[in-house]
């Protein structure tokens, strides 16, 4: 095999890639630009968005109460909190965000409490709306703090310690490193973003370089040149793979740059986002290897399964409508992946797509089963090899090449 | 030397079933000649052009292209080859220079050969003012030279064109028809199909008319001229095509 055409191809491929604005945009903008403003763009919008409802006093409406005078006064005196009046249309106001909350104080609830008879205090809000729940989380607060308070004064009349009622703690603790636990908390979404990406970075020059070589009328060019058809596969094959790849490094990448700033803009240490930031960081160079050498079969078999697809269209939009209904064959089991519970098994090695994202979600907590990733690197392989050899068999093909 | 052996070629056609696009064809082009391949829309032209320069393979028969046959060694014919049509577009975001010299290293030449042959025909085909210039902003006369200096860049001692000035405005044919001519006297052998009857009486050294995939008659214009008695090529085209069209509309 003459791998000199085999790079004179991909050589002139490659400059015809880069000077492609849609290529250029898909392959390396779109990565580069998604993750800075899907996390930091709408990361700084959420925080600023919680900020502004924190910041805001909200009107609770109470009912009742006329007779528990301290519990009142205690509401009342409640920072940020602004207690209202009762009105009969305390719910419509609640609906129209008129108001955040309600709280109800029954009839006689103080005398209630002092002769140790159970009431309850109801709480109305609008569940899921930001600023009531806020308000909701306040009231609910005081109104526990009162009750502690009550129990503290009963059990010292009686002279009993605190421990009555809570004879032991129960404490739970983390033992697993810590780039273990943010490994299974976010390890399916690697192997899942890798996946989708090497799909989404191959599909456009998979397409540029067959259906739109035929629209443009270049196919019968380079087919009158000396060059094997397998030769002008394969220059043009590298050149989608490396697509893949790029796409898919340089959205790992920018994933892990874009949580490093939001978890350094939020100061949230501990949240879920930092620690995806810290944990991206903490990626030693064995897992970004092994990631992406189970990457590559996967890029391949894309590379050559959306070329083949691509080369029976007579139009790049003809392409397109072949090749979107690809992305979801290839989300539904990214996305399977993901699902609590689901794990690596003999079996489960033999899917594609399904047996790397579950191996990229066990590579990146630090666990290597040696016998499955020798199953899933060598079925992937399989499955790439099939998919090159049928897209070279497809160029061969007069009827597929010259379709009308 | 090109040498047409039973040609043939079928495609299946879903509703039409099997179609002989082209027929047992035979025919022999010299060095230092042009054959004028002659005919309709859809008579067996490009099909039988496409076999020759091995972009397609055939189904029955076979051609010897400079001693390679078509069959067994499409590479290697196809490295003595320049072949030419309105189809073969170029590479828009290329520029013209870049465009050559791809096909030339395709073609094998070693990077001091493709510069010393990329330079001697951008001066002969005047292209030194566009060489740097991206296909896409190429005028037609321009890509038609780009086009020109692609399949000489190897020097091929073939030439085939496949209806070469379909199309194009008289400016641009007329620099396509004096490329032809030009090849002759180098002592290529050139092929090239069309349906154009003054380009036939003007370029060509035979001319073989072709109809419904079958070559129907072959010889030079003045030898045509005796066979049927009539000085003008359009007349005799209809006088060699209508019979074979009538039998093959009341199919």
């Amino acid at each position: 095999m003459s791998m000199r055409n085999v790079g004179i191809v991909y050589r002139k491929e490659l400059t015809e890639a880069i000077r492609d604005r849609r290529t250029v945009i898909s392959t390396i903008l779109v990565p580069l630009l998604l993750f800075p403003v899907l996390s930091v763009g709408f990361g700084s919008l959420a925080v600023a968005l919680v900020g502004k409802a924190k910041e805001e006093t909200p009107k609770v409406m109470l009912r009742g109460g006329e007779d528990s005078p301290a519990v009142v006064e205690g509401l009342r005196k409640l920072d940020k909190i602004d207690i209202v009046s009762e009105t009969p249309d305390w719910k419509d106001q609640i609906i129209n965000k008129e108001i955040r909350a309600a709280v109800e104080v029954p009839p006689g609830f103080q005398t209630d409490v002092a002769q140790q008879k159970s009431d309850t205090v109801n709480i109305y809000n609008y569940e899921g709306e930001l600023k009531s729940e806020f308000a909701t989380d306040k009231i609910e607060k005081y109104m526990k703090d009162y009750r502690d308070k009550v129990v503290k004064e009963r059990l010292a009349a009686k002279n009993l310690p605190d421990t009555v009622l809570k004879p032991f703690e129960v404490k739970r603790e983390n033992v697993a490193p810590p780039e273990k636990v943010s490994g299974a908390a976010f390890g399916g979404i690697i192997g899942y973003m890798v996946i989708l990406l090497c799909m989404t970075g191959a599909m456009y020059p998979a397409m540029d370089l067959t259906a739109g070589e035929k629209e443009r009328g270049t196919m019968e060019t380079i087919l009158s040149s000396p060059i094997s058809r397998m030769h002008l596969v394969l220059g043009k094959f590298f050149l989608v793979l490396t697509a893949a790849l790029g796409t898919a490094a340089l959205s790992v990448l920018s994933m892990g740059v874009s949580f490093s700033v939001l978890g350094h803009y939020t100061g949230q240490t501990a949240s879920g986002r930092a620690a995806a930031a810290g944990f991206l960081l903490k990626l030693g160079p064995k897992t970004v290897i092994s990631v992406f050498l189970m990457a590559l079969p996967v890029a391949v078999l894309f590379s050559a399964t959306l070329m083949t697809i691509a080369l029976f269209a007579k139009t790049y939009k003809e392409a397109q409508s072949y090749l979107t209904p690809m992305t979801f064959v290839v989300i539904i089991p990214a996305i399977a992946a993901m699902l609590p519970g689901v794990e690596l098994t003999p079996k489960l090695s033999l899917i594609p797509i399904l047996n790397v994202s579950l191996l990229c979600k066990e590579l990146v907590t630090g666990t290597y089963h040696w016998n499955l990733i020798a199953i899933i690197f060598s079925s992937t392989c399989v499955y790439a090899a099939a998919a090159l050899f049928l897209a070279v068999k497809m160029f061969q093909r007069e009827s597929v090449l010259f379709r009308s | 030397m090109i040498e047409a052996r039973g040609l043939s070629k079928r495609f299946q056609d879903k509703k039409r079933g099997e179609i002989r696009a082209v027929d047992n064809v035979s025919f022999t082009c010299q060095p230092g000649k042009i054959y004028g391949l002659l005919g309709a829309n859809g008579a067996g032209k490009t099909t039988t052009l496409r076999m020759l320069a091995t972009i397609l393979e055939p189904t029955d028969g076979t051609a010897i292209v400079c001693g390679h046959d078509i069959v067994e060694q499409p590479e290697k014919v196809r490295a003595n080859v320049g072949f030419l049509s309105t189809a073969t577009a170029l590479y828009r975001r290329l520029t013209a220079q870049e465009f050559v010299e791809y096909f030339g290293r395709l073609n094998g030449l070693d990077e001091p050969t493709l510069k010393t042959r990329v330079d001697a025909i951008f001066s002969r085909l005047d292209m030194n003012v566009f060489r740097d210039r991206r296909c896409d902003k190429l005028s037609t006369g321009m890509m038609q030279k780009t086009s020109i200096a692609r399949t000489l860049v190897h020097d091929p001692p073939v030439m085939i064109f496949d209806e070469p000035t379909n199309g194009l405005d008289i400016m641009t044919a007329r620099t396509i028809t004096g490329f032809i001519r030009e090849c002759r006297d180098n002592g290529k052998t050139v092929i090239f199909s069309t349906h154009i009857m003054s380009e036939v009486e003007k370029l060509c050294d035979t001319i073989g008319i072709i109809q419904s995939g079958k070559l129907l008659v072959e010889g030079s214009l003045e030898q045509l001229r005796d066979k049927y008695a009539e000085h003008d090529l359009e007349e005799i085209f209809i006088k060699v095509v209508t019979p074979h069209y009538v039998a093959e509309e009341a199919n």
